[in-house]
């Protein structure tokens, strides 16, 4: 008979523990901030989406053993492998968003999966940020009031380039009887910045060559033979992935000058440029956030994180561009976390309500960012109910055959323009889609 | 003229390109009726561990090159071992899906070996462009070109002069008859998948040069893919002469069909093109007629 008294009691005394870990488990979790992390560190574009997932992490990582959490409030990371591909990414929006507190900020990390989880968020409340991709238009805050574009949009980096090539011709009238190209990947993306160079052709009188290149764009001759018999004087580049290394090299080959090549923001990556060895030495493009790992917060990340054996990957990609995206989306977020305990109460995790006030009005002077260890590497940012993007400021960098230098200061867009673009293209989506813009008066 | 030569010349370099890639199917499938559609992987595999040993072990190319080959070669004689032999006699169905197990195990085992991330690969095979008059061509692309050609002059001794190369013929003539005379399936299998390995190793450098590798290169399958269509799969000519006009096609229809009808057709044109060829022979160019007697 004591073998089953013991049994029993043995399993009561199990549960118990069980429940008591589980208990202590709710707990913790209850007084974490959840984040959920998709990523794409595997697939055909695993080289753009590592480098990001390791900034992303390492900075998380950093606020918890530097900070211990945001006001003592630490942030439960989970990662989630999109491969960059929209039904996984889904998939991995709809698992991880109501995991440990619930999710508050998402960052989707790519167009298709932002274009498909934007409905999802605004039914579930959750923050979308998207960073550079996804829809330019969500940067007119009245249509869709839960994603925001900080710091930039395709739309306006391409003004701001053209502001560049502008200043490089010694003013905008010098722009008559140029000829610039638009070499870009074939499809929604690559096109996304036709309608600011259409306008900017028209009223400047250059000549805009619309040259697509049909994904994954691994053979690009006869495109860039196309290109070479017209001697463009400048070329915008707007590739991804395997393209842009492709496109550098096989425009080099030909004789076109790459320090004359400006590639978009996702064509500025140090996998962009690698593959081309030498060829890609000159080459520009257009970004949101400093180069290079010149910065404290590094100093911070090597004593906080990369000593302790904490970073995310082996520590080679820091100070990558990829990298770099990877730090400063994580601070956009934890900064908007920090001002919605700050309203609504420190020392506790914010709620999805909370989330959202915060990176409705999300501020970030540069003196703020210089706090933060990162002045020159994030861009300051002002959120207001209409705009989601900020000013939108950029810069224009320059690949040196070893690393990145940044060629200009920080360049402001032509807000009259894409505002108005915006606006419109956000008022046509609300008008398919039903949804009432709010009022921001 | 000069422009259209330019066109020209640029296509069926870029053919031979694709060339390369279907050789390897080719030469799989001749000798065991098994479409590979791993080979793109192998490609992959093959410059990932070039690059990753001449990258992150400082291994000279003239030991990670041959290393390669030898990886490839055990490669072959595992597939042959793991997959092929349990699968024999099974429909060809069977084989061509585990071949898609083996596409993903291999790019699977590159990645845990050398990550995702991109390398370069340059193993100075210089890029310089040639002038002639107002014609510009690639010194990279000729030399691929000069590969091809010396790579293609292997295989046919290889396959005409050496007693390996008449059992490999006459196992693609027959397996059956073959192995009643006794001639070993599994090692002829070895051998064949060997061979394609070393062809992807070549596939890998120069396909690796050109891009830099990294896990996207699979796709350069897909230019393979409307060569094979139109060179048959059971030709070695067929293969150069098909990339050949695949090439040169595509390039020529992207510059003079592509601002007419948008651009970036080439990618889909290839496919137009072996399909036209198919209506007129189905088999490809260089195919054999399969005729089946009830």
């Amino acid at each position: 008979m004591t073998t089953p008294i013991l049994k029993k009691a043995a399993f009561i005394g199990l549960g118990a523990v069980i429940g008591l870990g589980s208990i202590f488990a709710a707990k913790a979790q209850a007084e974490e901030q959840y984040l959920p992390s998709l990523v794409y560190r595997t697939g055909p574009f695993a080289p753009s989406g590592i480098g990001f997932a390791d900034g992303f992490a390492d900075y998380v990582t950093l606020i918890n053993e530097r900070d211990g959490g945001i006001n003592g409030v630490k942030i439960r990371l989970e990662e989630c492998e999109t491969a960059y591909s929209n039904d996984r990414g889904v998939e991995c929006y709809e698992r991880l968003k109501d995991r440990g507190n619930g999710a508050t900020v998402v960052a989707p990390l790519s167009t298709g999966i932002t274009y498909a989880v934007i409905p999802r968020s605004r039914r579930d409340g959750i923050v979308v940020s998207t960073m550079g991709y996804g829809r330019a238009d969500a940067a007119y805050g009245p249509v869709l009031d839960n994603v925001f574009m900080v710091p930039t949009t395709y739309w306006s980096s391409m003004t701001a380039t053209l502001q560049y090539i502008a200043d490089q011709e010694g003013g905008w009238e010098n722009l008559q009887g140029k000829d610039i190209v638009h070499a870009y990947h074939d499809s929604a993306y690559g096109r996304e910045p036709l309608g600011v160079l259409r306008h900017y052709a028209e009223e400047y009188g250059f000549t805009l060559h619309e040259m697509a290149i049909s994904p994954p764009g691994v053979e690009q001759r006869s495109v860039w033979t196309q290109i070479r018999r017209i001697q463009p004087d400048w070329v915008s580049l707007y590739g991804w992935g395997v393209m842009n290394p492709t496109a550098i090299r096989t425009a080099a080959s030909m004789g076109i000058d790459v320090s004359r090549m400006i590639g978009g923001i996702y064509a500025a990556q140090d996998d962009a440029v690698e593959p081309a060895g030498r060829s890609a030495v000159g080459y520009k493009a257009v970004t949101f956030h400093g180069p290079g790992a010149d910065y404290p917060i590094y100093d911070d990340l090597k004593q906080y994180v990369y000593d302790r054996g904490l970073a995310a990957g082996d520590g080679d990609l820091s100070g990558t561009i990829a990298y770099n995206r990877g730090l400063i989306n994580a601070g956009y977020i934890v900064e908007a976390w920090r001002q919605a305990q700050a309203e609504h109460g420190e020392g506790r995790p914010v709620t999805r309500e909370e989330t959202l006030w915060a990176w409705q009005q999300l501020t970030i002077p540069e003196s703020r960012t210089e706090e933060l260890g990162m002045g020159g590497l994030m861009p300051p940012v002002e959120v207001t109910c209409e705009n989601h993007e900020g000013p939108g400021l950029v810069l224009i960098q320059q690949w040196n055959g070893e690393s990145w230098e940044q060629v200009t200061d920080w360049l402001e867009p032509n807000r009259e323009l894409v505002e108005g673009m915006y606006k419109a293209s956000a008022e046509r989506y609300a008008q398919e889609e039903g949804i009432e813009p709010r009022s921001c008066d | 003229m000069a422009f259209f030569i330019e066109v020209l010349v640029g296509g069926l370099l870029a053919g031979i390109m694709y060339s390369l890639v279907a050789l390897g199917f080719v030469l799989i499938f001749k000798a065991s009726g098994v479409f590979n559609f791993a080979q793109a992987a192998m490609v992959l595999f093959a410059a990932m561990f070039i690059a990753g040993m001449y990258g992150d072990w400082g291994v000279p190319f003239w030991i990670a090159i041959p290393a390669t080959i030898v990886l490839m070669i055990g490669v072959a004689w595992g597939i042959e071992r793991v997959v092929l032999r349990p699968l024999v006699n099974q429909e060809p169905i069977i084989m061509f899906m585990s071949t898609i197990g083996i596409f993903f195990a291999l790019i699977g085992i590159a990645e845990i070996f050398w990550g995702s991330r991109s390398r370069t690969l340059d193993v100075g095979i210089p890029s310089d462009p040639i002038f002639v008059g107002d014609m510009l061509f690639q010194m990279y692309d000729l030399i691929t070109a000069g590969i091809v050609a010396v790579l293609v002059v292997l295989l046919v001794i290889f396959s005409q002069k050496t007693r390996m190369g008449r059992v490999l013929r006459a196992v693609a003539d027959d397996h059956q008859a073959a192995q009643s005379v006794g001639i070993k399936l599994n090692t002829v299998w070895v051998v064949v998948w060997s061979i394609s390995g070393v062809v992807a190793v070549v596939a890998g450098i120069v396909w690796g040069g050109a891009l830099g590798v990294q896990p996207v290169m699979v796709d350069v399958a897909f230019k393979a893919l409307p060569v094979l269509l139109l060179g048959g799969l059971t030709s070695i000519p067929g293969a150069i002469i098909a990339g050949l006009i695949i090439g040169a096609g595509e390039a020529l229809a992207e510059v003079y069909l592509g601002p007419i009808i948008g651009g970036g057709i080439d990618n889909w044109f290839a496919y137009i093109i072996a399909m036209a060829f198919m209506v007129w022979r189905p088999e490809g160019l260089f195919g054999e007629k399969i005729i089946e007697r009830i």
